[in-house]
């Protein structure tokens, strides 16, 4: 009355375990977006206290910059072509004293970027963008001077950053249009 | 003759392929933990504009995102611009600013990223700046994609 019973086997078939796998895998390789987030970084002033009087601003450390909404560009009060934007801004801004009608150094220097309600986002960016890449180029020339390497090769947070920065600090205004 | 029997070396032909499965979970993992699956359902229609001076936000985590656009209407239709915070349009321009205090106690080191449609006008865009600044969330980046 002994039965032998065929003992089954213990062991789980393990071989479609890479099929799983597989699909798996492949599923998420097509649902992944790896997109990095790029856009123009920025800083907001605080509020302005209505009690507090703002600081004087000397008017000669002061560029405004005007934009309608057309993309004409008025840089304090002169008429400019978009191409000479920035040689225009790299003048004002490395001045350090030599004309008497621009900024005294480049920490002192402010760019104010001043537009309508009604412009398009789009002129606003091209405007932005504008100045940023003349801080980019000012800083950049600064690094490869003092530390032979572009500004983007130094280390986050490291003291020849901040040097940098120091140096030429993002003075970028966005002023408030006027209503109408 | 049969000295030209074809010599054979003695290992197996064949490739070990037993490590395929946890080679292939490990690249499955990478991906899982990579993968952002949940995504805003656009209210509004973004068209990024496009910059060359911009840089990376390598943080994820701290960004939260602004969107401001014309409103998808029903029928292929646009509206009016709208500004867009998670999956909701806010219609009261004033209720930004509590919003983003809520998020910027929950992350103090907050990024708002403002993706703005390239044909928006500048008037709402800086009426929520202006809301940004009193929600103490100094921190923006405006989103643009790279110029080629």
């Amino acid at each position: 009355m002994l039965k032998k019973r065929s003992r089954e086997d213990a062991q789980i078939n393990g071989s479609s375990m890479a099929d799983i796998a597989f699909l798996l895998l492949i599923f998420f390789l097509v649902t992944t977006t790896i997109n990095v987030d790029t856009g123009i970084g920025l800083v907001l002033p605080p509020p302005l206290d209505p009690e507090v009087e703002p600081p004087p601003i000397k008017q000669k450390n002061l560029m405004n910059i005007l934009v309608n909404t057309q993309g004409l560009i008025l840089m304090d009060e002169k008429p400019t072509p978009i191409t000479e934007v920035a040689s225009t801004l790299v003048e004002f801004i490395d001045n350090n004293g030599r004309d008497p009608e621009l900024s005294d150094s480049p920490q002192a220097a402010i760019v104010s970027i001043k537009t309508q309600r009604e412009t398009p986002y789009r002129i606003y960016i091209d405007m932005l963008d504008e100045v940023m890449g003349v801080y980019k180029q000012l800083r950049d020339n600064a690094s490869m001077a003092n530390y032979g390497v572009p500004y983007g090769n130094l280390q986050d947070g490291s003291d020849r950053q901040d040097a940098i920065k120091d140096l030429y600090p993002k003075k970028i205004s966005i002023a408030q249009p006027d209503e109408g | 003759m049969a000295n030209f029997k074809k010599k054979q070396a003695g290992t197996k032909q064949e490739v070990p392929t037993s490590a395929m499965p946890d080679v292939v979970f490990m690249l499955l993992f990478f991906f899982m933990v990579t993968t952002v699956l949940r995504e805003v359902t656009l209210k509004v229609k973004i068209d990024l504009t496009k910059a060359t001076n911009i840089e990376k936000i390598e943080e994820k985590r701290l960004v939260s995102y602004l969107y401001i656009g014309p409103e998808r209407l029903p029928g292929n239709q646009l509206g009016d611009d709208k500004v867009q915070i998670d999956d909701a349009i806010v219609d009261d321009i004033g209720a930004i600013r509590n919003l983003m205090y809520d998020k910027l106690v929950e992350e103090p080191k907050m990024i708002a990223s403002l993706r703005v449609d390239e044909n928006s006008e500048f008037g709402l865009l800086t009426d929520v700046q202006e809301e940004l600044k009193k929600a103490s969330a100094f921190r923006v980046n405006y989103s643009t994609k790279r110029e080629d």
